[in-house]
């Protein structure tokens, strides 16, 4: 018996061995193509029409934007030469005949940037790309930042002035402004309320004319890859690869098992595992790739439906939070690798106050406050109120979450032992964002905000944007805050140019809202990006922008 | 027959236009749509915004109004435009469908033969070892979750023997018919297991029917060799039922194979189909769905009309 196993054994040697070079390249040979695992595939490429991290993702390779944030979090020039502000005489604001403060800002694009084809890009590019997004008929996203800019001075083929209604702190950053090439796309713009069907980005997504970034996509493979190539009229740092492919794998159980079996490289922290299948890959698998968890912009918390009369009253609030153990939640499912939220502001942003409350899990106090707004202890353990109402609460979040499904569980328990009853009813995300959290039916919601780097939080705590049936319920304050010093510090801070005051608004808004607790801070999210140990330069920025940006850092490592 | 096949093909017609407004309907009475999508990728967008995107994708008009403009723009031909995968509906289709028909295809044909010969082998001798051999791999072959058999195999083929790829439908940027066939070979292996044992019963029933009836005696008698007994007179007796059971899995040619697909990001219908329904696009929901509905009726068709052939005692009226 032993000599046959050992017979067959050594039959399937040479046969994995076979295997075993074909799957990786031979000691010595030069790395020059990187495949990249992500969970979502892009549909259009066009850069302004439907946002989607997957397309921001790929286009991080082949497009430069103006200005973006970058790992630091401090906004920098991509496309342009000279970031543009008051002091060096680029940004000049300027009286508006309505006696509002508007601001003319100049940019300079960069003298080598050229498109894929080897025209240079110029200022007509920044005129067409000006004119679609203000078109109302051309399917543009987030057009805010084309309302906001009234009109165009064109000084030379490369300089340009913006002329802005409203003087705001960020007012450098035109992050969304980002260029169509005017000599291909305007044929397909010819009919505006067809450009959505028509833009070469859809139609001949190859067309190296579309891309002005270190890379151009050469192969587009609906619903399963992108590949691309350098770009030979890039003028910027080299790109070190022949060829990326990005390639779409949805389900993260293949997403791993593909990594392992070398099919791709590596997985992308901003599309990739979640925390919990991460720390576990780690642990099964973590000696042969180097796994960076990087704590991020999004914001999980629990949105509270501040018209519940328990809800509506801040004692209840301020016992739901003290009632959790935050942190040990952190330790036990999440290996303290997501950090526990006081508020909405992010430790690594630049309004990040220190000062803000903490609370810490107290549940004794949890149960003084309760008692003290009218909901006694009850011997099956669950509170009433003198009307014999229990206080519970319906608890829901995004169905198939396993990692928000889980806190859930805790959540519930922990609860229960100060006499908060929850009753957790889950929803496909669709019905939860599409329905449900917009028309404000529930008590208590689980989700995740994201935002930007200095994100003015207008959208999800100002009161006139509580989504009601006059904003066909596009607003994003789903808590229904309603708090007249919140809506003016909301106003102040985005006008206020001087860092120092802005500082100080920043710090009086985190304090009111850990004061007020509309909703209940959780944890910031932590994108997990598993890199090959020979891939070096890969710095993850923690907010919206990807990685991908500065693919010319990225390299083999020596 | 002709009379048959006409009144049929009527029938067909008349479903294909309910199943259209019904499934227009169903989708439009899901909670979402498009726009509501494409504001959680996007927080910032204002409510101006929104109103402005509902008009420019015609979101803004009545369900009824908007599915009557689409049956007009169908009947002319033109299936619209997909805003998942920023394309006229064929395009989008067409590739999807050939990745369909080439995987379930093969599974297919490779489940059939093998359910064929193991039905057969089970049939001739009943409560053997053989026959109970069979239906142990049967009943696992049924009872696997195919997910699960899909990652076993991703993880034994690929990630630990390196024979084979993971995923995808090809290389990126290759084009040979071998890197196709190895990208082919484990999503087939998976749907032929996970359907050949539902396949192989079939037939192992038909099949043992089909052997006690009398014209099968009576050719044993006149000495008929054992393959000339099951080839040409018990088979064609037990493929009766079995076509019966093939014509209704014809459907899922065009409809793919969902979680085969997803686990192996292979481009097909089923991920086509689920996306499109998910995402709210409506064109490309339609056109694929509509696609399968045909399909099948069209297959269920052909299974009637060659039960004429299989049967003689089988009329059309």
């Amino acid at each position: 018996m032993r000599s046959l196993s050992g017979q067959r054994r050594r039959r399937r040697l040479p046969a994995l061995a076979i295997a075993l070079l074909l799957s990786s390249p031979a000691v010595g040979e030069e790395r020059d193509s990187l495949t990249i695992g992500i969970t979502q595939f892009p549909s259009t490429l066009n850069p302004n029409i439907d946002a989607m991290a997957a397309k921001s993702y790929v286009l991080g390779m082949a497009l430069r934007p103006f200005t973006v944030y970058d790992a630091d979090w401090q906004l920098v020039c991509l496309l342009c030469v000279t970031l543009p502000s008051i002091e060096n005489g680029l940004a000049v604001p300027v009286d508006l005949a309505d006696g509002k403060k508007g601001i003319d800002i100049t940019y300079t694009i960069r003298p080598e940037a050229n498109w894929g084809d080897g025209v240079p890009v110029t200022t007509q590019d920044v005129r067409f790309t000006y004119d679609v997004g203000r078109d109302p008929k051309s399917a543009v996203g987030n057009a805010e930042l084309y309302r906001r800019i009234t009109g165009i001075d064109v000084k030379d083929d490369k300089t340009f002035t913006l002329h802005v209604d409203k003087l705001t702190f960020d007012y450098a950053a035109i992050n969304d402004f980002v260029l169509l090439p005017a000599h291909i796309e305007r044929a397909a713009f010819a009919d505006p309320a067809q450009y959505r069907v028509k833009t070469s980005y859809s139609t001949e997504p190859t067309n190296p004319g579309l891309y002005n970034g270190p890379y151009r996509i050469s192969e587009v493979v609906a619903g399963s890859h992108v590949l691309l190539e350098p770009n030979p009229h890039w003028a910027g740092p080299p790109a070190h690869f022949r060829r990326i492919t990005v390639r779409a794998i949805e389900n993260t159980a293949a997403l791993e098992a593909n990594l392992l079996s070398g099919t791709i490289d590596m997985v992308a922290g901003e599309l990739g595992l979640s925390l919990d299948e991460a720390l576990a890959f780690e642990q099964r698998h973590g000696d042969g790739f180097r796994v960076i968890y990087q704590p991020g912009l999004v914001y999980e918390h629990i949105d509270l439906d501040l018209d519940r009369p328990a809800l509506a009253d801040r004692r209840v609030r301020e016992a739901l939070i003290l009632g959790l153990d935050r942190e040990a939640i952190s330790k036990s499912l999440f290996a303290g690798r997501q950090k526990v939220a006081d508020s909405f502001v992010n430790p690594l942003d630049a309004g990040y106050s220190a000062d803000t409350p903490r609370y810490r899990y107290d549940p004794a106090r949890a149960a003084v406050l309760l008692e003290a707004a009218g909901w006694q202890a009850q011997p099956g353990g669950i509170r009433r109120n003198a009307e014999g109402q229990i206080l519970s609460f319906e608890l829901m979040t995004t169905a198939g979450n396993r990692t928000r499904e889980l806190v859930e569980q805790v959540l519930q328990s922990q609860w229960r032992k100060i006499g908060v009853d929850i009753r957790i009813k889950n929803e496909p995300a669709r019905v939860l964002f599409g329905e449900t959290v917009p028309h404000r039916r529930f008590d208590m919601a689980m989700y995740a905000w994201i935002s930007a780097p200095e994100d003015v939080p207008r959208s999800i705590l100002h009161s006139s944007e509580i989504p009601d049936q006059a904003n066909g319920f596009a607003g994003q304050n789903a808590a229904g805050f309603k708090s007249p010093e919140m809506d003016r510090l909301i106003d102040a801070l985005e006008i206020e140019l001087d860092p120092m005051k802005r500082k100080t608004l920043w710090t009086e808004m985190q304090q009111l809202y850990a004061a007020e607790l509309p909703s209940l801070p959780l944890f910031f999210r932590s994108d997990v990006f598993i890199l090959p140990k020979w891939l070096s330069g890969v710095r993850p920025t923690g907010n919206q922008y990807p990685t991908t940006l500065w693919i010319t850092d990225w390299a083999v490592q020596p | 027959m002709i009379r048959f096949t006409a009144i049929r093909l009527v029938e067909i017609a008349a479903t294909v236009l309910i199943m259209s407004f019904l499934i227009y309907a169903l989708i439009g009475l899901m909670p979402g749509d498009p726009i509501d999508l494409m504001r959680q990728a996007d927080p910032r967008m204002s409510a101006a915004d929104v109103a402005r995107l509902k008009a420019v994708y015609g979101l803004d008009q009545p369900l009824l109004a908007r599915y009557l403009a689409w049956l007009r723009q169908a009947l002319a031909g033109d299936l619209g435009y997909s805003r998942l995968f920023a394309a006229p509906v064929w395009s989008a289709l067409l590739p999807r469908l050939g990745n369909s028909l080439v995987l379930m295809g093969s599974s297919f044909i490779l489940a059939l033969a093998l359910a064929l010969g193991l039905g057969t082998a089970a049939a001739r001798r009943p409560n053997s070892r053989l026959d109970a051999a069979i239906n142990l791999f049967c009943f696992a072959g049924v009872s696997m979750p195919t997910f699960w058999l899909a990652l076993v195999l991703i993880l034994v083929f690929a990630a630990g023997l390196g024979w084979l790829p993971a995923s995808g439908v090809a290389t990126a940027g290759a084009s040979g018919l071998g890197d196709r066939l190895s990208h082919l070979a484990l999503p087939v292996a998976t749907l032929t297991l996970a359907s050949i044992g539902g396949y192989t019963r079939y037939v192992r029933a038909a099949m043992k029917e089909a052997l006690a009836q009398d014209h099968v005696r009576t050719a044993r008698a006149k000495g008929a060799s054992e393959v000339r007994v099951i080839l040409h007179h018990a088979m064609r007796s037990a493929l009766i039922p079995v076509t019966t059971i093939l014509a209704l899995s014809f459907g899922g040619l065009v409809s793919g194979a969902l979680v085969t697909e997803t686990m192996f990001a292979y481009p097909g219908m089923g991920k086509l189909i689920f996306d499109a329904v998910m995402g709210n696009d409506y064109n490309l929901a339609l056109a694929a769905l509509l696609l399968a509905t045909v399909t099948t009726m069209l297959a269920n068709l052909a299974a009637d009309l060659a039960y004429g052939w299989l049967d003689p005692r089988v009329s059309y009226r």
